[in-house]
């Protein structure tokens, strides 16, 4: 696959361009003292210069003495706000019959997505496959994958086979490259699409050298992971540790406090609310997204199924491991450590795979 | 006697001699529908191995009147109240259509476990399978399984 | 997935908390039901709860609902003329074809007896194809059997033994007392040529299921209908899992090797 290369003004004029071609451009960006995912209008508003310092429970950003855009680990968001939303309507009815909310949020261009992060992408899409509005949303995407250069010091993308390379699903994907001879990306085209829009931006190909350089930083980026899952079948592990003692160790510490699920880009589970106006003439469903952390979220014949945390944290992290295996036909998690930094306990669903396989032995 | 006697968890694990010993003390009988067969209170001196029909253990409530506990039926032991003292009878049972059961004379049942502890001990052995098995039925009842959580 | 609207045409009070519903398509239907699945039902912005198929032919559907919360008040409380919305149907059936040329034993406990009513009609419909078919059932108490006039009239045919059984006795009751487990295990059963259709209670199924075991059945010939919390129906909420399985998808009918590790494990 030959490659092409972009300066960074070539960045800011591919998002030129998507904006130009009708999408709204999503990327990374500086906000509240973190890097999100937000709407972009140039490519100035990217993270220019910002790193992050993420450990379990802890992110903070620092200062780069570089002006690299996507020399960061990922932020508290994940892609999944904008494919399967926090809330979306299902129906209305106003009396004359149920009306299916078609919810058009125009097509999405993303700008940046981690090889975690699209195996993440995918994962949901096996999920979600035959619902309307996942499909609908990710028919009309245009993905600009980016390579991992620096993981985090929670990433463990590696041990899940999901990068820091990104694999398939993109149209086009970047290694940025900054040292004494400029700040350059190069391309990979993953699609008609992708190749169509680099033919419209200033580029030059790469060679071979080039190539080989960066293909070589990417490979060493998977020898600098903050994290591993210990080796061997965790699908098996989960499910053989069910009445394991540790469950109870865990919840000493787990506050069920569900942010986990809410960073993780492959959780996906809702509860539908169906409500009424006051005067109950117009009635309508919308699906939010929930947590099987939720006390409520097992809830049968008066009481939940999963009272204690110890139960709750059973289920997340066994579903995520193992009987997502069952379900969905692969691993749930794409090893992007989001529910490590995000955890207020700090938590580490890498250790304590690791404690059950210590304990299993 | 015949040997279909084997669904009986008091018998079951005896050999033929120990068998031949229970059988000395046994007869087959049949009881007409709606007979009361034993009282509350009274002296408990038999047992009886249900082949086939329905007996209803049963008690007098004030206010509600005879009220049915549990009802037996083919494969069940009626009376243990004999195996240890008082050996009196804690509910009545009245049979709720024909019944034919094996009748054992406990007292001399009892007389022969004591010369015999081996026979004794799985004659007992049997029984506490039967009274587990109750026992664990009962339980269920008492988890009122069926009831609404509105209730609770 | 939108719902589709039924108009309730009759309403039978079954026990003081209870009822059965008769729904008919007011244009579109649902595909037919098959016995052992489930609708959505929906009570307009109340809410929408899962409710086994009782009964169902030529695009009518039979619902059985207790009143247990919000939704399942507004439903099972429904008067002739009220519109309801389904969903469905959903999950996996009780597979009573695959039972043709056995003896056929139902075990119902409670409520149980509605999904399971379905796998009764369906045998006595072609009862030539079946070799002995039993129904054991218990309630609470007789006034909260489910079906009565139904269970009479079964219990006066000779082609199906009706063993019903009461946790309580009432006045004028004059059968069994005793739990469901308790007939069951007083059944002569032929193992290798029996299947078993289990419905209850998660607790009262265990216990069947025991003694279905100790009487030699093998686990794959018990099937059990499981239910956990149910809101989408097709498998992408999350919220019907039980281990490995979504119960929506690969339910609610499960036979027991599926079972018996899960229902064993606390709070799973």
């Amino acid at each position: 696959m030959s490659s092409a290369v972009l300066d960074r003004a070539g960045l800011d004029q591919l998002v030129e361009l998507l904006i130009a071609d009708g999408y709204r451009v999503i990327g990374p960006t500086v906000r509240d003292g973190a890097i999100v995912l937000a709407e972009l209008d140039s490519g100035a508003q990217l993270p220019a210069g910002w790193g992050v310092d993420v450990a379990p429970g802890r992110y903070r950003l620092r200062r780069r003495s570089d002006a690299a855009v996507f020399a960061h680990s990922a932020g508290p968001q994940s892609w999944k706000q904008f494919l399967h939303p926090p809330r979306r309507r299902l129906f209305t009815d106003d009396g004359a019959g149920f009306e299916p909310v078609e919810d058009d949020p125009g097509r999405y261009a993303f700008l940046g997505v981690r090889g975690c992060d699209l195996a993440a992408i995918a994962t949901l899409g096996t999920v979600l496959q035959g619902t309307d509005g996942f499909a609908r949303r990710r028919d009309g995407l245009f993905v600009v994958a980016a390579s991992c250069l620096e993981p985090g010091g929670v990433c463990f993308c590696a041990s899940m086979g999901t990068g820091p390379a990104p694999g398939p699903g993109y149209d086009l994907s970047l290694t940025e490259r900054i040292d004494d001879d400029g700040h350059r990306f190069l391309v990979d085209v993953g699609s008609e699409a992708g190749a169509a829009l680099l033919d419209r931006l200033a580029h030059h190909p790469a060679t071979t050298a080039e190539q080989d350089e960066a293909r070589g930083a990417v490979a060493a980026a998977a020898g600098r992971m903050g994290r591993q899952m210990p080796v061997g079948d965790l699908r098996a592990l989960l499910r053989d540790n069910r009445e394991s003692p540790h469950w109870d160790a865990v919840a000493e510490r787990c506050l069920t406090c569900g942010n986990c699920t809410m960073v993780c880009p492959t959780c996906f589970c809702t509860t539908v609310e169906d409500v009424t106006d006051l005067t109950g003439e117009h009635a309508e469903r919308a699906e939010r997204w929930a947590s099987c952390f939720e006390l409520a979220f097992s809830y049968l014949h008066g009481g939940s199924v999963r009272v204690s945390g110890a139960s709750r944290y059973r289920q997340w992290m066994t579903h995520k491991l193992s009987t997502w295996h069952d379900q969905f036909g692969g691993s749930g998690c794409v090893g992007c450590g989001r529910c490590i930094a995000w955890c207020p306990v700090g938590i580490d669903i890498t250790a304590e795979a690791a404690a059950l396989a210590a304990g299993h032995d | 006697m015949t040997d279909d006697l084997a669904r009986f968890s008091l018998l079951r694990g005896l050999s033929a001699a120990q068998r031949a010993k229970v059988w000395s003390t046994a007869q087959e009988v049949s009881i007409a529908a709606h007979h009361r067969v034993f009282d509350e209170g009274q002296d408990a001196r038999r047992c009886w191995l249900i082949r086939s029909g329905q007996v209803a253990l049963d008690t007098t409530v004030p206010g509600r009147g005879l009220v049915v506990v549990q009802t037996l039926g083919a494969g069940d032991v009626l009376g243990w109240s004999w195996l240890v003292p008082p050996r009196r009878w804690h509910f009545g049972a009245v049979t709720l259509d024909p019944v034919q059961a094996v009748e054992i004379d406990t007292v001399r049942l009892s007389a022969l476990a004591d010369a015999d502890p081996a026979l004794g001990y799985r004659l007992a052995l049997g029984l506490f399978e039967a009274v587990l098995a109750r026992l664990q039925n009962t339980r269920a009842r008492l988890l009122d399984l069926y009831g609404s959580p509105r209730e609770r | 997935m939108l719902p589709v609207p039924y108009r309730v045409v009759a309403r039978t009070v079954e026990t003081d908390d209870s009822a059965t519903l008769r729904l008919e398509p007011i244009g579109a239907r649902v595909p037919h039901p098959n016995a052992g699945q489930f609708c959505m039902l929906y009570a307009r912005g109340i809410g929408e709860v899962a409710i086994s198929i009782s009964d169902a032919w030529n695009g009518t559907l039979v619902h059985t609902i207790r009143d247990v919360g919000a939704v399942s008040r507004a439903l099972s409380g429904a008067p002739p003329g009220a519109v309801l919305g389904v969903r469905g149907p959903f999950g996996t059936d009780w597979g009573l074809d695959s039972a043709v040329g056995h003896d056929v034993v139902i075990v119902a406990g409670g409520l149980g007896l509605a999904p399971l009513r379905p796998v009764v009609l369906g045998a006595l419909h072609r009862r030539a194809e079946y070799r002995r078919v039993t129904l054991v059932a218990g309630a609470r108490s007789p006034g909260e059997f489910l079906f009565r006039a139904q269970l009479a009239e079964w219990a006066a045919r000779a082609d199906i033994d009706v063993e019903l059984t009461v946790d309580r006795p009432g006045a004028g009751w004059d059968g069994p007392v005793g739990f469901v487990t308790e007939p069951l295990g007083r059944l002569d059963v032929e193992p290798s040529t029996t299947i078993a259709f289990v419905c209850g209670p998660e607790p009262m199924m265990r216990f069947s299921a025991n003694v279905l075991l100790d009487k030699g059945l093998a686990p794959d010939r018990i099937r059990l209908s499981l239910e956990r919390n149910m809101q989408c129906g097709i498998g992408v909420c999350g919220h019907c899992q039980l281990g490995p399985l979504l119960v929506c998808r690969d339910g609610p009918v499960v036979d027991y090797v599926t079972a018996e590790p899960l229902l064993s494990a606390r709070e799973l």
